[in-house]
């Protein structure tokens, strides 16, 4: 039999950058393949071959055992490949059924719209493969999830036999995870490809059938999912054991850092997203808030980093009031922040890393006189963190968006964690890092506490919760459910929590 | 708040990429960026005119005869470089206008209206101030241009951070009320006696100094070159710059580092009018020596599109204003010697502006092939 996709010693350099070496990669037919590995392993850029998006610089694709050259992503699909990309290309303004028969409208007459035979068409298809959804809702309306499937129907109505997943999960709740499983499984027994691009072990090993591991640009092997356990997966991507377990010092003196009282606010649609959030936080501790995405976290943070005004309520550090204190002087006064999304919140992506660095504190630590910048001062500081937080860079000159994921959150991280801050506020702080990155963020964040800062973990990742907190929190539907010592409760109590049980 | 990315170009191809994917890309093209982006400027600059020359061909006149003309016209003598440095003068002062808003995300093309109500304000202050010394005089005079641009710049600044109106629209719409009330002006409050809609002549106390006899370059060039030099250093060297970029680049993460982005508009707007608003205050006191109704050609839309050509950088813009400027004066010369039409230095322009949006075209099309 011969295999769906067969790629043969794909190369592919970019100016210092060997992305592909050698690369041979083999899907047989209906099977769910898993192409894992770090950040800057190279997936995505081998997977962007295949879709047409680069050219390689030498090696041979073969589609269905025959010969192919791929120029553009038109060409891709016409052979039946098909990408879902992290980030959707659907016109929001449009239904649902309109972006999917986008580019491959079905007409009466060459003309006219066959709304009837759209309707029919799509219908069928979202039977077959098990994917609901409502085809004349408007895709802005729709919940990420959704969007997604809209995005995996519309690969498939343009007949993708292949379907590349890029990432597919990084931007689903849990349960929107295992639908979209399930809908994939369902794609398998209809007998079509999955190719499916991710970093998380667990993920892998539970969809997958066989899984192929990049590390720098090579092939590390190719194993039967079956056979193969997260420790055996971590061994081939990294090549080392990963500290899951942080040793901390027992704190003797803690003090009460910062107390929310009864907090109120608004989401950016008007809708109360936060209805009484209530917690205190003490020096030399990790608290983390546990909750599935959207129930008021991005409001938490941007309220106790002054980006949004609560309605109601009160915040105070260190027993003085700070609720009326704009983001710039809780800067001043040691809140540190570590944005859930750097490229949004956490980076300016076209400033060097130098700039990057003082970002924030422009305006006291890197200036004489008040008026111009103190560039000296600021490339020695951005020197010192470069070393200090091993950021690979070839200089602090270099544009930070020319870095890799994981370095770029370390730009982040040695900024906010060198303003000596006493309150450091680190909102999904391993989110798209690979695992040697991950690790280092995590060892940073127990160093920070073990000095005596006061940090609020809020991550989705529960095992990240569990590795680094002192005291675990749950938010559910804008409050604080619950809170408890990591040592009172189990993964199962905060699971129930999350879920929106109550105490059974 | 609408703010653009600073990069629309490649706004397509990040939207498709995966994170990992955009961080290849941005290892492949950024830091060749900055001496390409020059080349490509440049080639642009060459294919307008080879395509300049074939409609003179086409249309029976003969391109080399022609571009000579044109080339001795504006660089040939001491008068004709003159005159281009007239023309150049006020594009320099519109183009860092529109840079300075641009470079913290805003897209300020009222230039025109900021230039005009600045040469208004610095007419009647020079002629109804009558009596002071030059010393005290002039800087007077060029203070109340940008005294008045920079109010013009700061209505739409205002209505951006109050009621979150898109300053297109209304940096647009003033200028086209700065156009009507400053003709209303010249035409009844501040009419000079006889045919003309003009102002009276400025007093000798108020004009900038003529550099070259005959020509109308004034001394005005040399505030345009220290001004290209104080934007680059606001722009690079200072906290204000600094976060200005920021806000344009990315306002969400500015916001997070506790930069008031409110401000940021403000301080921009108002920048950018004062600045513009002191180039329609030099055209007055160096060129007309008086307001007369019509005067600018749209030097302040000519700004806009300058600036891009000159790669939205401060010296880029001032080399951009010198080719517009030679465009212009060459053109009329040319025109007299040797019968082309003056349209052919609108139709470079035009050219110019094209192929200068064309490049950002071919740079992604490149990197697809790679």
């Amino acid at each position: 039999m011969t295999s769906a996709i067969h790629m043969q010693g794909i190369t592919k350099r970019f100016p210092g950058v060997l992305a592909n070496d050698d690369i041979s990669f083999k899907v047989e037919k209906a099977e769910i393949h898993g192409l894992l590995g770090e950040n800057g392993a190279g997936k995505s850029v081998l997977m962007s071959i295949l879709y047409g998006l680069y050219r390689p610089d030498d090696g041979t694709i073969k589609v269905d055992g025959e010969l192919q050259s791929i120029s553009s992503p038109s060409e891709a699909m016409k052979l039946g490949i098909g990408m879902v990309h992290q980030h959707f290309m659907l016109i929001p303004s449009l239904s649902v059924v309109e972006n999917i028969i986008l580019g491959k409208e079905p007409t009466k007459n060459g003309v006219e719209l066959d709304y009837k035979k759209m309707m029919e068409d799509v219908g069928k298809f979202c039977n077959m493969y098990k994917l609901e959804v409502n085809l004349e809702a408007k895709v802005f309306e729709l919940p990420v999830g959704v969007q997604q499937r809209v995005e995996i129907l519309k690969a498939l109505y343009r007949g993708a036999d292949v379907l590349i997943l890029d990432e597919p999960t990084a931007v689903l709740t849990p349960s929107e995870s295992e639908e979209l499983f399930n809908a994939v499984r369902a794609l398998k027994d209809e007998g079509k490809t999955v190719i499916f691009i991710s970093h998380k072990l667990k993920e892998v090993l539970s969809i997958c059938d066989r899984v192929t591991v990049l590390k720098r640009g090579r092939v590390v092997g190719t194993v039967e999912a079956g056979e193969s356990t997260e420790e055996s997966l971590t061994d081939m991507m990294v090549g080392r054991k990963i500290v899951y377990e942080f040793e901390r010092k027992d704190q003797k003196e803690q003090d009460t850092v910062l107390e929310v009282l009864d907090i109120e606010a608004l989401s950016d649609r008007g809708i109360p997203a936060l209805s009484g959030v209530d917690f205190e936080l003490l020096s030399g501790e990790i608290l983390g808030i546990a909750g599935v995405e959207g129930n008021g976290q991005t409001e938490l943070i941007e309220v106790l980093t002054g980006l949004r005004d609560p309605t109601k309520g009160r915040i105070s550090l260190d027993g003085n009031d700070i609720t009326d204190k704009t983001s710039y002087e809780r800067i001043q006064l040691g809140i540190s922040h570590i944005p859930e999304d750097r490229y949004k919140r956490g980076m300016i992506p076209e400033f060097t890393i130098q700039e990057n660095m003082i970002l924030g504190s422009q305006r006291d630590r890197f200036t004489k006189n008040r008026v111009t910048l103190d560039e000296e001062g600021a490339l020695e500081y951005a020197n010192g963190l470069i070393q200090d937080y091993q950021i690979q860079t070839p200089g602090a000159a270099t544009l930070i968006e020319t870095l890799s994921g994981g370095n770029q959150q370390r730009v982040v991280v040695a900024r906010e964690f060198s303003r000596e801050p006493r309150i450091i506020i680190a909102a999904q702080p391993t989110r798209g890092l690979d695992v040697g990155a991950t690790e280092y963020v995590r060892l940073k964040l127990v160093e920070m506490r073990d000095n005596g800062k006061a940090v609020v973990l809020i991550s989705a990742d529960l095992d990240e919760i569990w590795a680094l907190s002192d005291r675990v929190a749950v938010i559910f539907e804008g409050k604080i459910v619950v809170v408890r010592e990591i040592n009172d409760t189990s993964e199962r109590e905060i699971g129930r929590y999350m879920a929106g049980g109550r105490n059974e | 708040m609408t703010h653009r990315s600073g990069r629309s170009d490649d706004t397509w191809l990040v939207v498709v990429m995966s994170e990992e994917t955009r961080t290849d890309l941005g290892r492949i093209t950024d830091p060749v960026d900055t001496t390409n982006e020059v080349v490509f400027q440049i080639i642009a600059i060459l294919m307008a005119f080879i395509v300049g020359a074939l409609v003179l061909l086409v249309t029976g006149y003969s391109p080399i005869e022609a571009y000579i003309g044109m080339m001795t016209g504006a660089f040939g003598n001491i008068f004709g470089i003159g005159q281009t440095l007239t023309h150049s003068t006020p594009i320099i002062f519109t183009s860092l206008a529109f840079l300075v808003s641009y470079k913290a995300g805003l897209f300020n093309i009222g230039g025109e209206g900021q230039f005009l109500m600045g040469a208004i304000a610095s007419a009647v202050t020079g002629i109804y101030l009558e009596g002071l010394p030059g010393i005290i005089h002039i800087p007077l005079t060029l203070l109340a241009g940008m005294f008045v641009g920079g109010f013009w710049g700061l209505i739409p600044a205002l209505l951006k951070s109050r009621f979150d109106a898109h300053e297109v629209i209304t940096t647009m719409m003033l200028s086209y009320v700065a156009q009507y009330f400053t003709s209303y002006l010249v035409n009844f409050p501040f009419k000079a006696p006889g045919w003309v809609s003009q102002t009276e002549k400025l007093p000798a106390s108020a004009e900038l100094a003529r550099l070259i006899p005959s020509s109308q370059l004034s001394s005005g060039i040399f505030i345009a070159i220290a001004l290209v030099g104080l934007v680059w250093f606001l722009l690079n060297k200072t906290i204000l710059g600094y976060e200005l970029r920021a806000i344009g680049l990315n306002p969400s993460a500015a916001e997070n580092a506790g930069i008031k982005i409110n401000r940021g508009v403000i301080v921009s707007l108002v920048l950018s009018g004062a600045i513009a608003g002191l180039g329609g205050a030099v055209e007055i006191m160096g060129t007309h020596k008086r307001f007369i109704d019509g005067f600018s050609p749209g030097y302040g839309w000519d700004g806009l599109a300058v600036a891009l050509v000159g790669g939205l950088d401060p010296v880029g813009s001032m080399f951009a204003s010198i080719l517009f400027g030679a465009l212009r004066s060459g053109g009329m010369i040319m025109a007299r010697a040797s019968g082309v039409p003056t349209d052919i230095n609108i139709l470079l322009q035009g050219l110019v502006i094209l192929f200068v949006a064309a490049p950002a075209l071919m740079r992604s099309v490149m990197r697809r092939k790679k």
